[in-house]
């Protein structure tokens, strides 16, 4: 009767991302939201502040990585909301499979979706303020630590707050305390490097961080989500 | 060995919710080879109890042993199915690719391949279409074809019949009869008449 075969794990993890790819090629409407927002924000700072190059030189960094991440807002708390609603999440808690893991892998393909995107427009952002051409590397480099970070912590919260109605507003006040250190690290890489500063502590900072929330955000995601739904 | 012990035991099982009872205290086991009705009304408590002999909702009381052993998610995991009110069908998903996504964290029975599951429950020619379009009774037959692809000892159905036309209903009495003649147990929630012909099941009743 049990003559089966299990899949390993690798087969379950691309079998996870493949999902919930696909899913967000389909809807790949929602995916553009996030980088029209990001693109509409950073067109309207020259119109606000003036065309002076001196003064957007100098917010261009900041500017552009705040709008980043809060474009990433825009996708967060639909992380794992239609897996909840439509009871995949269910399924995938009964499989025998690493949940910590599968809900990485899904933090992954979020990440993928709405992130991926969003750094592939960064540098035209950053054109679009005057960033130097030079401190680009260090935008993107910032970024590539920066939105994983963020995805991963928005994770738990998600998680944390999946039980409950309305959790977006709960999901952005619980997500600013965890945002402001990973905007200083970033920003502060990047004013070090458009003052010719060497700019590698505050990202070594961050990449260390980020190797603390991959191992430790998943476990926590898939503890938070049982609780959620053992009600 | 834990060979003589049964499959899935219960023993002074009961929920509470807010300091209401919801059910209980229950007593009941469930052998390698035999099918069990819940009956009950609407609101008594068969939903509340799928969810926890599934792992994902907490008993306060009582005790569940799965092949002898206290029950948690993970000694279970794998060899339960679960069929509830909510599919945990991707809706912009095909069938095909819902059940691959199955597949891949499940595995499945050698015998089977999805085309074969899709063919038996009766979608031959929707194999590709998104889920969302598909009727109600459809895609539970989607959920259904998952039953016969994911190498489980222990089927739990939710209102298995719900939406289903009367040869979906016979759909699933058919499942069923072949998965308690390999060998396999099965709960089943359902207010209707079960036509079971592979003897008589085990029945509990709820009350609100």
């Amino acid at each position: 009767m049990l003559d089966t075969r299990r899949p390993g794990l690798a087969h379950a993890c691309i079998a996870v991302l493949r999902r919930d790819l696909t899913l967000a090629w389909r809807q790949r409407g929602d995916m553009l939201l996030p980088v029209l927002y990001a693109l509409i924000v950073t067109s309207l700072f020259p119109f606000a502040l003036g065309p002076e190059s001196a003064l957007l030189k100098r917010i261009a960094g900041g500017a552009v990585l705040v709008t980043v991440l809060l474009a990433m807002l825009l996708a967060l708390d639909a992380m794992f909301r239609s897996d909840i609603e439509d009871g995949s999440l269910e399924q995938l808690m009964l499989a025998p499979q690493p949940l910590a893991l599968m809900l990485g892998m899904k933090i992954l393909a979020h990440w993928l979706a709405t992130a991926l995107p969003l750094i592939v427009v960064a540098p035209v952002l950053a054109g679009m303020l005057h960033l130097p051409a030079a401190v680009t590397p260090v935008l993107l480099a910032a970024l590539l630590l920066a939105t994983p970070l963020l995805s991963l912590l928005g994770g738990i919260l998600v998680a944390l707050t999946a039980g409950t109605r309305r959790s977006g507003m709960l999901l952005a006040l619980m997500l600013l305390p965890l945002c402001v250190p990973v905007v200083i690290f970033a920003a502060g890489a990047l004013a070090a490097a458009q003052e010719g500063l060497p700019w590698i502590a505050p990202i070594a900072w961050l990449g260390a961080a980020l190797v603390m929330t991959v191992v430790l955000a998943p476990l926590a995601c898939a503890a938070a989500l049982r609780i959620a739904l053992d009600s | 060995m834990t060979s003589h012990s049964p499959l899935l035991e219960a023993r002074a099982l009961a929920f509470h919710r807010q300091d209401e009872p919801v059910f209980g205290p229950l007593d009941f086991r469930l052998d390698a080879g035999e099918l069990m009705l819940i009956e009950g009304d609407n609101g008594s408590g068969k939903t509340t109890l799928m969810r926890i002999l599934t792992g994902l909702l907490r008993a306060e009381e009582g005790e569940l042993r799965w092949r002898g052993e206290p029950l948690t998610w993970d000694r279970c995991s794998g060899e339960v199915v679960f069929l509830g009110h909510q599919l945990g069908l991707k809706a912009e998903l095909s069938a095909r690719e819902n059940l691959a996504f199955t597949i891949g964290l499940h595995g499945h029975r050698n015998q089977s391949g999805i085309e074969g599951a899709l063919t038996q429950v009766g979608l031959t020619g929707y194999e590709d279409e998104p889920v969302r379009k598909l009727s109600a009774g459809q895609k539970k037959r989607v959920a259904l074809a998952r039953l016969l692809l994911i190498p489980a000892a222990l089927w739990l159905l939710d209102e298995p019949y719900a939406n289903l036309d009367r040869s979906g209903i016979q759909l699933v009495d058919a499942l069923l009869e072949v998965h308690i003649a390999h060998g396999g147990a099965a709960l089943v929630t359902s207010h209707g008449a079960v036509q079971f012909h592979g003897g008589e099941p085990q029945r509990i009743r709820l009350h609100a």
